[in-house]
């Protein structure tokens, strides 16, 4: 049923209808619409039987998760930046004890300086935590992978995070085909927890491991998400059977079959690339995407084939290893490795900045003739930071970085006016 | 359930971790001989006695009790109870009543009319007890249990011996006397009264006894010289006491003064007292500290109004009057006189200086060895001839009742094995427990609406036969405040405390077992152990 | 007082067991066949006072609900010792997270068991958490006062031995004045903990108004374990905090854990009782007062207060402390 909704509206009712039987909630923007929206079904009595927790904050929203998915209830939460921070210990133990938690995480930046934009810095902060990690692209994405989620987590009994970026999906009202209950219910079958604190048959989970087993739990677990490279193309396919669209998956190459050049990027701003990537066609560049869904586990080899012909890569990522550049870009040149195709690291749209087509233009016009830098900032400021990179070498005590450069750019003096 | 690997476990599968070997201590489970039963003479086993009491199995706890005794409806009014005196519980609050208690059992078997079991089989040995005082009694019983033939020959009319003619009524009825003695002439003991044995020798060969014991009281008051005018009464105190059993009470007046510092002169007293006498007094040459008798029957004889003389001798007897002169204990504390007198109004002296046996059967027997008037045995309690043992007031001891009912269940075991040809070896006595070997935290202060009453009984069930002993309710609280020292009475607690489950819980009446597989040796069983029943020892290599 | 003390019967209701007492009287630990909750072979010292300490109060949890219980632990000596790989001594549906989260992962339990029963499930399951005074007081007191401040249906119970003694005996936020720990050493001018920090827990846990509160030593298994029994007939959050000797961490013999507890409670250094609502209903009184160099005379961790010089005005001190006790929960009343 098609339905004008906004993002976060659309991922609670599609939770929802996978009928989750606990599900925590701690406000922190942009993802508190969600769990807003979950609550609100909890109470009215639409969704049930749920049990909706307020909890104290982050940590415990994880922990209650952890709790509730060992003693066998379908279990449900959101979060997003300091919050999955926060949440870290606990991210790390839920995917240590293999507990099928669904988490949402309405990607935004972490601080400092504190910032409540769009970026993919906390999802990738956690990309070694053991949680699988797919990239929504749409609000029909997201809604749709939401219920792959619960299928895929459960089967493997490994959590997993459903990235969507902060605001740019969550808060933006689009049009969504929303599944019925019976097609959900069709395609989702019930939780059967391969381990559950039961006193008819108990067990002691979450057992000191000493240097005898710990690699092997360890490898176990990285066994077990590969395993997810297999399950995810025929899920989506399953998936494409009962609610009629493509959905899910490991990779979406366009236009990328004969590209010199293709750029790779996950979340929604694959839609800007592709405007691009449909301009610079028309004008007849040899230009294609490769938009990435499941980040983890890395599907090196779908990435390799879909980027082996190509001449040169640009991965664009909303996110960055300080000190060294890109986490994207070197997923990808793992995929790449030994073949003769340049790589370049293109740092974009951190803490919210709009990627805009005409930067992108820009971007892919030069890099089409290897003229940026291996890695490149999109749209920096240079002024400003060399400004304060000179003050902060001329004066010891050069105060807070961050409120200086808003001075320089006028937005402080501007609001003192 | 499809676990997953390491992280998930089976339950309860440390099993496999053996933590005994940890272990440089072990607790061991021991027994230690209470202080009331080391104290006993009659080798009572009181406190095995208290635990069936302290359930309310009354039964039980009297079958228990007269393994050893016979006679506790009689041995719970007339013995000096020393185990009250090692009693553990006096450095708590007070000893535990144990003599009440065992009156209250010894009452309430003849209330019910409990009997004694009587003997699987005959030995068909012959043996002749002589005297039927509390020794001969004792020994009746227990060789008739042991499936011997017995017989008592008594001199007197009436079986008790000293029981009867030397303790006042107000001590022991009569009724409880006849009672418990029947119940042992119902186990198959012939009682031959008015039996009096010239010789012993004589006596065995014409009745064909295998053994004898002999158990003669010492019915002869000792007789000191007093310079006395004719007219003066002076009697002896074991004919005073004999006499009060029979038709004619002696005649004593208003005033006695009655010589001497033992359990008899007080009895006599407070006879004396109760045949009307307006003053009884007691002239004893040394002091409190030092008479022979027991301290209670002093105090309860001053309750009665008795007075007493100490550090005082007499020297002259008139008509009515007697004269006293003072003492003085010299450095080695023996009295000296002091040349000071005093005269006391008296109408009749009373010596109470102590009593000998009658040894006439004894005369001619080969081997036999007499010494300070009394019998010579051995530590079998065998005289020096052959299968004739002795006990009670015919040997060297303590005369108290108690001391000669175990005299009779010491003899009646050696009599059994020399019978067998064979020697009775006593099992090796446990080393005491002491009060530093106990944890006092866990046993409870007596409630305070029961703890009065009990007090008083206490002290009265003692004092006179008036008074009643202990009821059901009464006994049975101050059985349950028996400590049980050194031997386990199942409180759980090694059970409980155990931080590593290494206790094994056996069932009622079978006690515990550690589990050495994970006993740590911390030790904290026997730290809180309140009795003192586990040992910490140090761990083999 | 949520259980009646019996005072006669030789032993009362001081022992761990008594013959004399009818079979519904006796305690859960004198049971031939009780559920030792946490099995033999467990790794703690010699005379661990939190084994101990969580075999009485999980056993007795089991009794009340018949073993339909589901436990979610801390991390610390407790989860370390009963469950290493590949051994566990639970008998019973146990779950470790991580140190600071267990109050929270015991409510997702109980959320889950919830909505079971609305599913249909027919078992009244129930949820205990427990943990170490670490991982209560200090890292897992965030996640404890939002369970608390829920209600949720959790019996949270704090295993108090006074300071983190899996890391090697740290202070804590329940280390007492004057206590040496390796992070408040026995040196300088004013040796051990310092006066005027830390926090009573079960105070806290009252001011939250959860229906039960109780606390409780292993020197009083019957008071123990009636506490618990007490606080499964609650809905709700309910907390317990057991004061449990650490025979390492203070420096006692392996024998005297339990001693050690009792002197705590009869010296009013730590005051036991029981509070509904927010209110203090009971005290467990004590028994026979003592001054508190008893109790701290026998723990190295006070050593330095019985040196050449005894520290007369420190142990004057931890005395006005124990006074201030017995004092406010009226230690001595009702005896």
């Amino acid at each position: 049923m098609l339905k004008q909704m906004e993002g976060s509206r659309a991922v609670a009712e599609a939770v929802a209808l996978c009928r989750p039987e606990v599900v925590c909630a701690y406000p922190i923007s942009p993802q508190t619409h969600i769990v807003e929206a979950v609550g609100e079904m909890v109470k009215d009595g639409s969704l049930s039987p749920c049990e909706f927790i307020n909890v104290e904050s982050e940590f415990a929203a994880m922990s209650v998760a952890i709790g509730s998915s060992a003693t066998g209830a379908r279990t449900y939460t959101a979060t997003a930046s300091q919050g999955l921070l926060f949440m870290a210990e606990a991210v790390y133990n839920a995917s240590g004890l293999g507990l099928p938690i669904v988490m949402t995480v309405a990607n935004r930046a972490i601080g400092a300086p504190i910032n409540i934009w769009n970026d993919h810095s906390d999802a990738l902060s956690q990309r070694d935590s053991g949680w699988l990690q797919i990239f929504a692209e749409t609000n029909q994405e997201a809604l749709d992978l939401h219920i792959q989620a619960f299928r895929l987590a459960e089967e493997l009994s490994l959590p997993i995070m459903v990235c969507m970026d902060g605001f740019i999906l969550t808060h933006a009202y689009e049009r969504v085909d929303m599944p019925t209950q019976e097609q959900v219910d069709a395609y989702l079958p019930k939780y059967e927890p391969r381990q559950v604190l039961d006193p008819a048959d108990p067990v002691s989970i979450g057992a000191m491991v000493g240097p005898e087993a710990f690699m092997e739990v360890r490898y176990l677990a990285h066994a077990k998400q590969m395993e997810a490279l297999k399950l995810i193309p025929a899920y989506a396919a399953e998936f494409k059977a009962v609610f009629g669209r493509d959905s899910g998956g490991l990779v979406h190459t366009y236009k990328a079959d004969d590209a010199d050049t293709i750029v790779v990027a996950m979340g929604s701003v694959l839609g800007t690339i592709k405007d691009v990537v449909d301009e610079m066609r028309e004008a007849g560049h040899k230009i294609g995407v490769l938009g990435i869904t499941l980040f983890r586990p890395f599907p090196i080899t779908q990435v390799r084939a879909a980027l082996q012909g190509a001449k040169r890569v640009v991965v664009l990522e909303k996110s960055m290893a300080i000190g060294l550049g890109g986490i994207l870009a070197v997923n990808v040149r793992m995929a790449l490795s030994a073949l003769p195709i340049d790589v370049y690291t293109v740092v974009a749209g951190l803490g919210g900045r709009a990627i805009t087509m005409r930067s992108l233009h820009a971007l892919f016009r030069k890099a089409e003739k290897d003229d940026i830098d291996p890695i490149t900032f999109l749209d920096l400021n240079r002024a400003v930071v060399d400004k304060q990179l000179e003050r902060e070498r001329a004066t010891r005590r050069s105060g807070p970085a961050a409120e200086a450069i808003l001075r320089d750019i006028g937005v402080v003096a501007a609001k003192l006016a | 359930m499809d676990k997953p690997f390491a992280i998930t476990l089976d339950p309860g599968s440390s099993l496999a971790n053996k933590t005994g070997s940890w272990r440089t201590f072990r607790p061991v489970y021991v027994d230690r001989l209470p202080p009331c039963n080391a104290a006993c003479p009659a080798g009572e086993n009181i406190q095995a006695w208290l635990f069936h009491a302290e359930s309310g199995d009354y039964e039980k706890a009297w079958r228990s009790l007269t393994e050893n005794n016979p006679l506790p409806a009689i041995m719970g009014r007339v013995c000096y109870h020393p185990c009250q005196g090692g009693c553990n519980r006096q450095f708590v609050d007070s000893s535990v009543g144990i003599n009440a208690v065992e009156r209250f059992l010894g009452d309430e078997a003849l209330k019910r009319g409990w009997a004694f079991e009587k003997p699987a089989k005959s030995s068909g040995k012959r043996v002749l007890v002589v005297g039927a005082g509390p020794s001969g009694l004792s020994a009746a019983y227990h060789l008739a249990r042991l499936g011997h033939t017995v017989e008592i020959h008594e001199a007197g009319p009436l079986a008790g011996g000293m029981m009867r003619f030397g303790i006042p009524k107000y001590r022991l009825p009569r009724d409880v006397i006849e009672a418990e003695v029947q119940r042992i002439l119902d186990l198959g003991v012939k009682l031959k009264p008015n039996t009096k044995i010239a010789n012993i020798a004589d006596a065995m060969k014409a009745g064909k006894f295998d053994a004898a014991f002999l158990a003669v009281g010492a019915h002869i008051g000792k007789r000191a010289f007093i310079p006395a005018a004719d007219a003066t009464r002076i009697v002896d105190a074991v004919s005073v006491l004999r006499s009060m059993e029979g038709e004619e009470k002696p005649m004593l007046g208003r005033r006695v003064v009655v010589y001497g510092g033992g359990n008899t002169a007080l009895d006599v007293a407070r006879t004396a007292k109760r045949m009307g006498a307006e003053e009884a007094i007691i002239v004893y040459r040394r002091t409190r500290e030092k008479a022979p008798a027991h301290d209670s029957e002093i105090e309860e004889a001053l309750q009665e109004g008795i007075m007493v003389k100490w550090l005082s001798t007499i020297k002259q007897a008139d008509e009515g009057e007697i004269t006293i002169e003072k003492m003085a204990l010299d450095d080695s504390g023996f009295p000296q006189p002091t040349g000071e007198f005093e005269k006391l109004a008296a109408d009749s002296v009373v010596l109470a200086l102590g009593q000998d046996v009658d040894l006439g059967l004894l005369e001619g027997v080969p081997g036999l060895e007499v010494k300070d008037g009394v019998v010579q045995v051995g530590p079998n309690m065998m005289t020096g001839h052959e299968g004739v043992f002795a006990g009670g007031d015919m040997v060297p001891s303590e005369r108290t009742v108690t001391v000669a009912v175990g005299h009779g269940k010491k003899a009646a075991r050696h009599i059994d094995a020399w019978l067998a040809g064979e020697t009775y070896a006593p099992p090796p006595k446990h080393e005491v427990a002491t009060f530093d070997k106990l944890n006092t935290w866990y046993y409870s202060e007596a409630p305070h609406q029961v703890r009065p009453v009990l007090d008083i009984i206490r002290r009265q069930s003692t004092f006179e036969e008036v008074v009643q002993g202990l009821d059901e309710g009464n006994a049975q609280f101050e059985a349950r405040r028996c400590l049980s020292c050194g031997n386990c009475f199942e409180c759980d607690n090694c059970y409980g405390v155990c931080p590593d489950n290494a206790v094994i819980k056996l069932g009622p009446g079978k006690r515990f077992q550690f589990n050495f597989d994970y006993c740590k040796g911390c030790g904290v069983c026997a730290t809180e152990c309140p009795c003192g029943a586990i040992k910490m020892v140090p761990e083999e290599t | 007082m949520s259980f009646q003390p019996v005072k006669f019967y030789q032993t009362g209701t001081f022992t761990v067991g008594n013959r004399l007492l009818p079979p519904e009287q006796r305690s859960v630990q004198s049971q031939e066949k009780r559920y030792n909750s946490i099995n033999s072979g467990h790794r703690a010292c010699q005379g661990c006072g939190e084994a101990l300490g969580a075999r009485y109060a999980i056993d007795a949890a089991m009794e009340a609900t018949n073993g339909r219980l589901i436990c979610a632990n801390a991390t610390g000596c407790l989860e370390v010792f009963s469950t290493p790989y590949p051994e566990t001594s639970w008998q019973m549906p146990w779950i470790h997270s991580v140190f600071g989260n267990t109050a929270a992962v015991a409510t997702g339990i109980a959320a889950a068991l919830k909505v079971k029963r609305q599913q249909g499930e027919r078992r009244n399951i129930r949820v205990v958490a427990q943990g170490g005074d670490g991982g209560t007081t200090d890292i897992g007191f965030g996640c404890l006062s939002g369970m608390f401040e829920r209600n949720d249906d959790v019996l949270y119970i704090c295993y108090d031995n006074g300071g983190y003694m899996n890391t090697g005996i740290q202070r804590s936020s329940a280390t007492p004045p004057a206590a040496r720990t390796a992070t408040t050493m026995a040196v300088g001018p004013e040796p051990g903990n310092v006066f005027g920090q830390g926090k009573f827990l079960p105070a806290i846990a009252m001011a939250h108004e959860i229906p039960y509160v109780a606390t409780a030593t292993v020197a009083d298994l019957r008071d123990l374990e009636a506490k618990v029994r007490r606080a499964m007939e609650f809905q709700g959050a309910r907390y317990i905090h057991i004061l449990v000797p650490c025979p390492l961490g203070w420096g006692t013999a392996s024998h005297d854990t339990i001693r050690i507890a009792r002197l705590a409670k009869e010296t009013g250094v730590f005051p036991v009782f029981e509070a509904e609502h927010g209110e203090v209903k009971s005290v467990l009184a004590i028994r026979r007062q003592l001054p508190v160099e008893e109790y701290l005379r026998p723990q190295k961790r006070y050593a330095h207060l019985f040196g050449k010089t005894p520290q007369v005005e420190v142990i004057a001190r931890l005395q006005a402390l124990a006074d201030r006790n017995i004092r406010k929960y009226g230690l001595l009343e009702g005896n």
